[in-house]
């Protein structure tokens, strides 16, 4: 009997290890170690956030699905990892600590044959002064990052739209709130919705928005913007996007990095250096990401981390990072199967492998402080990625070690994307769109990096419906409700 | 002389970036909303999506 240790219970993680499971069958075990009780579908959190949705309709318990699926479910959080045992075994092992299940603060080494890491980010509010620190969310802004970060956003955004009740200007500051932020496609739902919410309650004429961004123009997204087709022309998204926020008077201050926050204020250097600050009422800035800060230890309990992690704390996979600088990147130093080079038996998948380098074109302000978006691993790359993963090791492990892995590049898939500009059956909007492929591939389609037949976006209600019933969906799926291997990552 | 005000049009003016950008008018608003139209582009949006999401996996 085989065991497949999967590190994390998000998208990737659990799609690897419901998939996992499936394929398996009784024959062997699956694991999974998550730190959270509950599953979140994150998407949604945009809707907590301006009070649409209630958190209970975001998450659910993952004991009760992991036993219907036949998986061995340990609350804990992985702490280190040993990929060639100890002195005293072979066998390779990681060491978790409980969060939860009654075993709160024990450690225990659970061995595996195969692992995937898929722990996803570490929210990093500490990388800015005033942002939070290492307990996470500080004191001066709010977060949609998680369901309860969520409610406490309502909860502020609540009291603002009072406060205008009552004859009070406020200003909304939404955006990133570090210069290697990824993740802006979140603020971007985030601002929207406020903007339709206080439509909606009257007050928008009460309000002063303002976007804020390390993006080097608007639409970059993290993935050097895109192109697409749109009433015969092929426009850049940065048209599309600043369309958006002009149409519903959001200004914006774009290539920033937030170094400081304080109470109603931040302090930001833009790209051509010079400094600024910005003040708000109410302000939802996005952390920038890091990897979760497993250790790993050699067999003679050596520490490794150099090796198996990148500096910046996610796991090498089979990516080129020696590809120099930007005029030297390839669509091929993208990873396809997510193997650790060094530990055959050691996958990655979501946010937790390590990309090969940005999307965007690199820029850093002339004092060489680093400001662009790094590269957005989640929603459907995600899924498809851990699925891939999955595959690969069930076959290693029915087929045998020969066997060819699965592949799932970024360079070669496309996703499909929803982000919601406010909520409501005959109201709400949502732009839609499709890039393929996700990283560009400039070889292949020398023009925009993308094939334009399959790239497009568009926003309207209809995307409103597509969003809304993907919520359904996805919860259903991670469920295992009947069909749920039906529904596409 | 008579003042001809487009609701729409305004926001060109509240900044300079904004002044360098598109606006939709009052037609492409309405098609948004309107029903029957995003009834249509649902099925199209959908469609287009599906084959994405099959040259992907």
């Amino acid at each position: 009997m085989a065991r497949v240790l999967v590190l994390g219970g998000g998208v990737s993680g659990h799609t690897a290890a419901t998939f996992a499971a499936k394929w398996l069958g009784t024959d062997h075990e699956v694991v999974v170690v998550t730190p959270n009780s509950n599953w979140n579908w994150i998407p949604s959190n945009i809707w907590v956030g301006v009070g649409q949705m209630t958190k209970d309709e975001v998450v659910f318990e993952l004991d009760p699905v992991y036993k219907k699926a036949g998986i061995t479910y340990k609350q804990a959080k992985a702490v280190s990892l040993n990929p060639e045992g100890s002195t005293q075994s072979d066998k390779p092992f990681v060491t978790i600590e409980y969060t939860g299940q009654g075993r709160t603060g024990e450690t225990e080494e659970v061995t595996y044959d195969y692992v995937i890491n898929a722990t996803g980010p570490k929210l990093n509010f500490a990388a800015t002064e005033g942002l939070g620190d290492a307990n996470g969310l500080g004191e001066h802004t709010v977060s949609v990052c998680t369901a309860e970060h969520a409610v406490h956003a309502n909860e502020e955004l609540e009291k603002c739209i009072e406060k205008m009740r009552n004859g009070e200007r406020q200003k909304f500051l939404v955006g990133t709130g570090h210069g290697m932020c990824t993740c802006q496609g979140a603020a971007f739902e985030y601002i929207f919705n406020i903007e339709h919410e206080l439509k909606k309650a009257g007050v928008r004429e009460m309000a002063d928005m303002k976007w804020i961004s390390n993006e080097s123009f608007l639409g970059d997204f993290g993935m050097g913007g895109l192109h697409m087709k749109v009433g015969g022309y092929v426009v850049s998204s940065k048209l599309f996007s600043e369309s958006l926020f002009a149409e519903r008077n959001v200004d914006w201050v774009i290539g920033a990095h937030v170094n400081k926050v304080e109470s109603g204020k931040v302090s930001y250097e833009l790209l051509d250096g010079s400094t600024g600050e910005e003040s708000f009422d109410f302000a939802m800035l996005i952390p920038p990401f890091a990897g979760v800060g497993m250790k790993a230890y050699a067999k003679d309990g050596s520490d490794i981390t150099d090796t198996v992690f990148a500096p910046n704390g996610f796991m090498k996979v089979d990516a080129n990072y020696n590809a120099g600088s930007y005029e030297n990147w390839k669509a091929s130093d993208w990873p396809s199967t997510y193997q650790n080079p060094t530990y055959k038996n050691m996958f990655a998948c979501g946010i937790a492998f390590a990309p090969p380098h940005i999307i965007s074109k690199p820029m850093s302000s002339p004092n060489g402080t680093p400001i662009n978006p790094t590269p957005p691993r989640t929603g459907m790359p995600s899924g498809i990625i851990g699925k891939a993963v999955a595959h690969s090791i069930c076959d290693l492990i029915l087929k045998g070690e020969g066997t060819d892995l699965h592949r799932a590049s970024m360079a070669e898939m496309g996703a499909a994307c929803v982000a919601s500009a406010g909520k409501g059956v005959f109201t709400g909007t949502a732009a839609a769109m499709t890039v393929y492929p996700v990283v560009p591939d400039f070889e292949k389609y020398p023009g925009t990096g993308r094939d334009t037949e399959y790239t497009f976006g568009e926003i309207g209600l209809a995307g409103h419906w597509i969003k809304h019933i993907l919520h359904f969906m996805f919860i259903h799926k991670a469920k295992l409700k009947p069909g749920w291997t039906l529904i596409p990552e | 002389m008579d003042k001809k005000e487009i609701p729409e049009e305004l926001n060109f003016q509240k900044s300079e970036q904004m002044n360098l950008t598109m606006i939709p008018g009052k037609f492409a608003r309405a098609m948004r909303t309107n029903i029957i139209w995003q009834f249509i582009r649902f099925v199209i949006i959908n469609i287009k999506m599906l084959i994405v999401v099959s040259k992907s996996h």
